[in-house]
């Protein structure tokens, strides 16, 4: 199917099967009850679930594939972001030119940086990528504040000329991002009973691209050129002795991921039109790199996986705060409630990281593999477990 | 004219020569061992051949083109293959993938970005594959990952990945180093089997006299970095030279 093995294909369908019904799977909980604030179907987190879920399978491309840790592939996502916001600003509010004007910069710049960095290997690889990606954050945040907005970043203006497009609206404001009319905030909201779901047009935009840029992932996995990727992060020396140049296939590796991160930052300046130095800081790019290293770096589904994991952990884990555990808690007597939630609370709310930082060390000591290798550890499991409960009654009638 | 033709090659290492003014010839469709004490320089030679090392002075012809300042991806694909002393296989990778990317450098040449083709839709490349895994009797093996294969597997493989690409010369550096004898005697096997089959040049550094003596069809002896003498098998085996630089070894 579509150039696809029937496992690929199925995994294909996971994928459109979660992003078409995330707003549904994503609210589990009625709005208004106690369990309501884990409800991550929002417009704005499903939007983050996606577009990072697309900066990590870029990532994952280079890094799964080849071994070469990059940490600097935040400033490809703040180049993408960058050029979206212009072509807002010059052409017109249409996010379709925005989306591929920043996947093409970031492509010509990840084109410049991974040329130099990858005459180093290694631990000297990731430093020059570090300090590229330092240096663009840096020269974002002064040097070229006519070009970034410096420290308030790049926003639109009523007096933008945006030659294609209306410099405001009638009612005298700026415009908001749309395709072809339709636009990215537009959502409707659905009551069932007591639950609420809100289906975004931003979201479903990005979500399709997402499935876009999976099905490309897949392609690329299983195409000889993702086999010699396998090849260099697995034996250079042979590689180099089969008659194979390791160079050009790292370089369009890197600037294929790269292309991917300017995607993503394309589609972040649409859902919401405006951009910032941060978005190229070296946390940032260190994020990327623990979203793939936590779902599986290597495998197809693991960087969606890590990225929605962490985003989850940040914008809902993080929302606990010391009142929530008290009502938790209530009712357990008072002396025992203070204790229980001093043990917890470093552990929640703005101490989430803390708990990040744990899983994350549990996942990198008992699965290397990520969380994907935990699924699969599961799955063996119970079909070990099946097999088990199925024998006996296989073999009794021979007793 | 030898498909090979080494001449005046020289190496310096800051005081040491270790290759002086080295002439060598290797035929075509022979088995050509080069042999000589630990020191002599075989290695380095070798480097030379492979383009990891540049030597300082002389030439290196191959098929009449210099391969000197090319690269190691580069003289592979003029059409030499190398077999390592400790196999070099891709060792997170199944058997078959092994076997099929020297294919596609065959066929693509050193760089081809084919991206969104399937291997799985690769038919000529896997039936290659697969009559080569056959041939060295590992088809069974295909899916494994090659780092869960026996040590005499991994030299097999390995020599799979080489003449699947059907190289105009096969440089063999020491393929039988730290075997055991029973595993040695299998590679012989191996050799002698690939020679009579597909009668492939070959160039073997070795150290083991049992391994030339019943492979080579014309030794070249390196001593301190220059050859010493050149002939066929019988006339190396009495050399009065060639005892003297064995010294202690010289049971030759």
């Amino acid at each position: 199917m579509l150039g696809l093995e029937k496992k690929d294909f199925r995994l294909l369908l996971i994928v459109i099967g979660l992003t078409l019904f995330a707003p549904i799977i994503l609210n589990p909980f009625p709005a208004g009850s106690e369990m309501a604030q884990f409800n991550a179907g929002y417009p704005d987190l499903m939007q983050r679930f996606v577009i990072f879920g697309i900066f990590a399978i870029g990532f994952n491309i280079l890094f799964g594939l080849t071994g070469y840790l990059s940490f600097g592939h935040a400033a490809f996502l703040g180049v993408g972001s960058y050029s979206a916001v212009w072509m807002f600003k010059l052409l017109s509010m249409n996010v379709l030119p925005a989306i591929v004007l920043s996947v093409i910069i970031a492509g010509l710049f990840s084109l410049v940086i991974g040329y130099i960095s990858l005459r180093r290997s290694g631990i000297y690889f990731s430093i020059l990528t570090l300090a590229f990606a330092q240096m663009s954050f840096a020269l974002a945040y002064s040097v070229l504040t006519p070009i970034t907005g410096g420290e308030t970043g790049l926003q639109l203006a009523l007096d933008d000329p945006r030659i294609l497009g209306a410099a405001q609206t009638a009612s005298g404001n700026i415009p908001v991002p749309a395709l072809f009319g339709l636009e990215m905030r537009a959502s409707y909201e659905m009551t069932v009973g007591a639950w609420a779901f809100t289906f975004n047009v931003g979201y479903y935009l990005a979500a399709l691209i997402l499935v876009l840029s999976f099905y490309m992932a897949i392609r690329i996995f299983r195409s000889p050129f993702g086999l010699m990727l396998r090849a260099i992060k697995s034996n250079q020396t042979r590689m180099s002795y089969t008659g194979l140049n390791a160079r050009p296939y790292t370089l369009a590796a890197f600037v294929i991921s790269g292309m991917y991160a300017g995607l993503a930052g394309g589609l972040m300046a649409s859902m919401d039109p405006l951009a910032g130095a941060e978005r190229m800081q070296w946390t940032a790019s260190g994020e990327v790199v623990l979203m793939t290293i936590l779902g599986g770096a290597g495998t197809l589904i693991g960087p969606v996986l890590g990225a929605g994991m962490i985003k989850y952990f940040e914008n809902i884990f993080s929302k606990i705060n010391s009142q929530v555990l008290h009502e938790w808690f209530g009712f357990l007597p008072d002396g025992l409630e203070n204790f229980v939630v001093t043990i917890i609370y470093p552990f929640v709310g703005k101490g989430w990281h803390l708990t990040l930082g744990i899983v994350f060390m549990l996942v990198v000591i008992f699965l290397p593999g990520g969380l994907v290798q935990g699924g699969q550890k599961i799955a063996a499991a119970l079909r070990r477990k099946k097999t088990d409960d199925a024998n006996p009654g296989a073999t009794k009638p021979a007793e | 004219m030898g498909i090979l033709e080494v001449k005046g090659i020289n190496k310096r290492f800051g005081g040491l020569q270790a290759l002086g003014d080295v002439n060598l010839s290797v035929e075509e469709n022979t088995v050509h061992a080069i042999i000589g004490p630990n020191g002599a320089g075989k290695s380095t030679l070798l480097n030379v051949l492979v383009g990891k090392l540049i030597p300082d002075s002389g030439s290196v012809m191959f098929d009449g083109q210099s391969v000197l300042g090319r690269k190691p991806h580069e003289i592979n694909q003029m059409g030499i293959s190398r077999v390592f002393q400790t196999p070099e296989i891709f060792t997170d990778l199944t058997v078959f993938e092994n076997v099929m990317i020297p294919c596609f450098a065959k066929r693509d040449g050193a760089f081809r970005m084919h991206a969104v083709e399937s291997i799985f839709a690769e038919k000529g490349i896997r039936a290659q594959a697969e009559e080569m895994l056959a041939d060295v009797n590992m088809l069974e093996k295909r899916d494994m990952v090659t780092s869960s294969l026996s040590r005499g597997d991994k030299r097999r493989l390995e020599m799979a990945m080489c003449l699947v690409q059907d190289p105009k010369l096969l440089l063999l550096d020491e393929p039988t180093a730290g075997m055991a004898r029973a595993d040695t005697e299998n590679t012989i096997a191996l050799l002698k089997e690939i020679r009579t089959k597909r009668g492939i040049t070959m160039a073997i550094i070795e150290h083991d006299m049992n391994v030339v003596f019943s492979l080579a069809e014309r030794i070249t002896v390196l001593a301190q970095g220059t050859p010493l003498v050149e002939d066929i098998p019988e006339n190396i085996k009495g050399h009065p030279k060639v005892r003297e630089a064995y010294l202690g070894e010289a049971q030759v």
